[in-house]
């Protein structure tokens, strides 16, 4: 589809519509919908990270007034289906509540009904668990290696380790002056959104009818809650005119919605449960990737990486939901920017006694962005050569696209050079580097932080027949349906939830693009899962080229239509006519013309004088497939993972007081080419909340235990979220590379920043920290332990 | 037991537990949505209101500690039906949120300070709505949207904002 070369309302700087209901507190979350006779959900959960669950003793909470029951797995594992998993690994079933066994600190053992949260929350305390302490496993590479087992049943900890190799990696080793290995540590984040996971659900028995209001960003949710509930999916109704407060990949409450949706149903009533903050950090099932990598690459006197050799193994925790397929989209940019000939790629996941993992935004790519942007600033350290220098020459340059990788991705589009080239004259690099030299000679600290990344976006989920032979997935499209009323006004349905990306604002902006009205005028509304085409989510950065493109599509279809009636109804050929601000003309014969009214009439009530055979009516949906298509990985484990390709370029001026050992941002700039930009309110939005996260999970946030298996972070003063003062001011230098695949050359952005910002900002304080000989490979790199390092460098320092 | 409450200036009475907070009781009793539940434990900030227009944690406020204090919430800064205020409508024009969920609260601790300060720096801003934490927008458009409501009120020639 060929990109028109100027736009009407795409790329216009317009408000955001949804931000009105917002501002006033008339958003719709989950916990404002409250159907009358509402009981509520509080969870029992266990203490140990690993224990046998020897009796539960209900009596005392079953006798408290306004308690209506009292929930434990053995109940509910009779009644339904475990949760999907996307590994092939029918051993490790998961479910709501424990069954027999309980495997991490937090994990949900029984679940409390009552009249109130309060209540709930007062006999969960008075249900009584005796539980025989197991032994138990949290380190990842422990666990790999054997010992204690999580699942016993599955016989192993492991979920994953396969080994791909791409090319000629030996050879081009073997063929490489310089080799480099090192060890990089990705801690356990998460996104942590503000609401916390919320799901109320209600079963009417008479229409056998489940209806759920949920807090969810997640592919094929409605499919996955039917299944585990054990009801035809047309028996599940999911509710997606409801406002997310935040997720970023992790609500995915599957579990919550299969514990709410069975209590709805045996006991008759509308059920809710709200996760408190605790349950959310413990239990809610919400932490991300925690990934130890080694990395080794092959190169040359020039810096040029031939080969690389990554082994990445990730604790995925106690069980494992999709969460090990966030080892899997980093394939389809394995190599980031650069023209690595060939690559051998180790993914390992494995089962510790850990809260479980859940998707987080850019699903596992931007830890290992992370590790590859280390290695090329130590390969640059080792040859002695300037950082930028190295990206440079290792980088694929605009005319190579597209341009195959060797894991069998191909980059649609990309100017590499010229980004990098605006980012160093707006940032003023010679400047900077000054002022790095002045900190320094002042006895600060300091250091310029340099990262590049892609954003893979809008893809089939490729991941899934990649690691999991059983699944054959190649398609994972999304969908937008118009209608125009007998009186002329239009409406968009979408058919998913939305947590803050502005959707409604991209339908309504692409079809007043195509139709040539005024967005403002177009409804956007949202279907429920039952009167819903096909939508798998917001996730991988696809709304754009996904949504964007159905609706794109569905417009031009209507666009389409209204042609055709006008060339029936004025007799004349429709390639002779002109579509013009929603009316229809001929240009050789201005005066044979339909006006929209003229047009929408004829279809809503003139059947004699509609093209024989057409429908009446002005109703068209599109389900638009992924550019390119989709097909299944080759045996060798290569796939196009993802049609369009981001890229961003980042560079900062960090200072730390060698006392303190905080690093302070003192500039950040950031070039950013998403192709063509929608919205750019929207699109900025995205960059800047996504490098505060980056921030965040570089210096700030991590889910730590206890050596006795205790998550210690399990509130906002242990696990730190950076507020106004520990985010810098960002400057953003736009770039546009249209993607050639996409209906307007967008690609996606809702994972920006957040992939490039922790590789950019450990780049700034190792070099701030090369002075004191000390390398820092283990994120997030937390006050403490760099003040510790530094401290230890300098006494070592005075030693000597 | 019964509390009597004057949110955004009316009075109303409420049948509540003595530990009911502030902000349940506005949002399950008073049915004003606008304030949210985030940490529960005065971290967050998304449970904001003013309390005699100072902006306080409604999570950590109980509503009989609320007796006899004038509380705003979101809901009472609009000047009608499909109204926006100044400050509201500067928060539509730079996108200074996403989900919306920390929103109203963060408009309120704007709206204190603009209630005291009708010419804030960029770090009295940064200040005022750093006890507020959004995880969208990396608070760029949000400082912006202070800003330029601090601007828009001295271009109009208006009082401060009035809690």
């Amino acid at each position: 589809m060929s990109a028109p070369s100027k736009f009407r309302f795409v790329s216009s700087d317009r408000r955001v519509r949804e931000d009105r209901r917002f501002v006033v507190g008339k958003g719709r979350f989950a916990a404002d919908i409250v159907p009358a006779g509402l009981k509520h959900v509080a969870l029992v959960t266990c203490p140990h990270p690993a224990a046998q669950i020897v009796s539960i003793d209900k009596s005392a909470a079953l006798a408290m007034p306004g308690v209506h029951y009292v929930l434990d797995g053995a109940e509910l594992a009779q009644a339904t289906n475990p949760l999907a998993a996307g590994l092939d690994t029918p051993n490790v079933p998961r479910r709501p509540l424990a069954v027999d066994v309980a495997r991490y600190a937090g994990e949900w053992v029984a679940a409390v009904v009552a009249d109130t949260r309060a209540l709930a929350e007062d006999a969960a305390e008075a249900v009584a668990v005796d539980y025989d302490p197991l032994p138990f496993v949290l380190d990842g590479e422990a666990a790999y290696r054997g010992g204690v087992l999580v699942h016993e049943a599955h016989g192993t900890n492991v979920l994953l380790d396969r080994t791909f190799v791409w090319g000629e990696v030996d050879k081009d080793f073997a063929a490489s002056p310089h080799t480099l290995r090192h060890q990089v540590k990705w801690g356990r984040s998460a996104t942590v959104p503000i609401e916390t996971f919320v799901v109320t659900a209600q079963w009417d028995p008479w229409r056998e009818m489940l209806d759920i209001w949920a807090s969810i960003q997640m592919p094929k949710y409605p499919d996955q809650a039917a299944m585990a509930l054990k009801l035809p999916m047309s028996s599940v109704r999911v509710h997606y005119d409801v406002d997310v407060g935040g997720s970023y990949g992790v609500k995915r409450g599957i579990k919550h919605t299969v514990l709410v949706g069975y209590l709805a149903r045996r006991l008759g009533m509308p059920v809710r449960l709200v996760e408190d903050r605790l349950e959310n950090m413990r239990g809610g099932d919400m932490h991300g990737p925690e990934r130890n990598f080694d990395v080794e690459v092959g190169f040359d006197d020039q810096g040029i990486i031939r080969s690389m050799r990554m082994r990445a193994l990730d604790n995925v925790g106690a069980y494992a939901g999709r969460s090990p397929f966030q080892l899997g989209k980093p394939v389809g940019a394995i190599v980031g920017p650069y023209r690595i000939k060939s690559v051998q790629y180790q993914a390992i996941a494995v089962l510790t006694n850990k809260t479980v993992q859940e998707a987080v935004r850019a699903f596992g790519q931007s830890p290992t962005n992370y590790a590859i942007e280390r290695t090329v600033d130590e390969v640059a350290n080792r040859l002695g050569l300037d950082r930028l220098e190295v990206r440079r020459r290792n980088m694929i340059r605009r005319e190579e696209f597209p341009y195959l990788i060797p894991s069998g991705s191909t980059y649609d589009s990309g100017d590499y050079h010229t980004v990098i080239d605006k980012v160093l004259a707006h940032a003023g690099y010679e400047d900077m580097l000054a002022e790095r030299g002045r900190l320094r000679a002042q006895g600060m600290l300091a250091g310029i932080g340099i990262a590049a990344c892609l954003e893979p976006s809008g893809g089939n989920s490729s991941f899934e027949p990649l690691l999991n032979p059983k699944v054959g997935t190649t398609t994972w499209m999304d969908s937008c349906r118009i209608s125009v009323d007998l009186v002329g006004s239009i409406t968009a349905t979408m058919h998913t939830t939305s947590a803050g990306q502005g959707h409604e604002t991209l339908v309504g902006t692409v079809v007043g693009e195509v139709l040539e009205v005024d967005p403002e005028a177009v409804r956007v509304v949202r279907a429920d899962s039952l009167n819903s085409l096909p939508s798998n989510s917001p996730v991988g950065s696809r709304m754009a080229i996904m949504l964007g493109g159905a609706a794109f599509h569905a417009a031009q279809k209507i666009k389409d239509k209204l042609i055709a009636i006008a060339a029936h109804d004025l007799g004349v050929p429709a390639e002779r006519l002109t579509y013009k601000d929603g009316g229809v003309f001929d240009p050789s014969a201005p005066d044979k013309k339909r006006t929209w009214t003229e047009l929408v009439t004829v279809a809503h009530r003139y059947i004699h004088r509609l093209p024989p055979g057409m429908e009446p009516g002005l109703s068209v949906s599109h389900i638009m497939p992924v550019p390119g298509g989709g097909g299944l990985p080759t045996a060798d484990g290569r796939v196009q993972m993802y049609p369009c390709y981001s890229f961003e370029f980042h560079l900062m001026l960090v200072a730390i007081d060698p006392d303190l050992g905080k690093p302070e941002i003192r500039r950040y700039v950031i070039g950013h080419d998403c192709g063509t930009v929608i919205n750019p309110k929207i699109v900025r939005g995205m960059t800047m909340g996504g490098i505060a996260h980056g921030i965040g999970a570089a210096l700030y946030e991590e889910f730590a235990y206890s050596q006795d298996g205790l998550l210690m972070a399990q509130n906002f003063m242990d696990y730190l979220l950076p507020s106004a003062h520990e985010v810098p001011p960002v400057e953003i230098v736009h770039h546009e590379t249209p993607s050639p695949l996409t209906v307007f050359g967008q690609k996606g952005s809702g994972e920006s920043g957040y992939l490039g910002a922790p590789a950019a900002v450990a780049s700034a304080v190792n070099d701030a920290l090369r002075p004191l000989g000390i390398v820092v490979n283990s994120l997030p790199m937390k006050v403490t332990r760099l003040g510790d390092a530094i401290a230890a460098a300098r006494e070592g320092k005075a030693a000597t | 037991m019964k509390v009597e409450l004057n949110v955004n200036g009316a009075t109303h009475v409420a049948e509540v537990e003595p530990r009911t907070s502030l902000l349940d009781c506005l949002r399950d009793n008073l049915l004003l949505t606008g304030a949210h539940a985030g940490c529960e434990h005065g971290v967050c900030g998304a449970c904001t209101v003013l309390v005699d227009g100072t902006a306080v944690r409604s999570c950590l406020m109980f509503a009989v500690q609320a007796d006899g204090y004038a509380v705003t919430t979101v809901e009472g800064l609009s000047p009608g039906p499909g109204e926006l205020s100044v400050l509201q409508d500067a928060f539509c024009e730079t996108h200074g949120m996403q989900c919306g969920y920390c929103t109203p609260a963060m408009i309120l601790a704007a709206h204190a300070l603009l209630s005291k300060n009708t010419q804030p720096t960029r770090e009295e801003i940064v200040d005022a709505i750093s006890g507020n934490i959004c995880r969208c927008t990396g608070y760029a458009q949000i400082v912006e949207a202070v800003a330029l409501a601090a601007e828009r009120m001295r271009g109009q020639n208006l009082p401060p904002e009035q809690p």
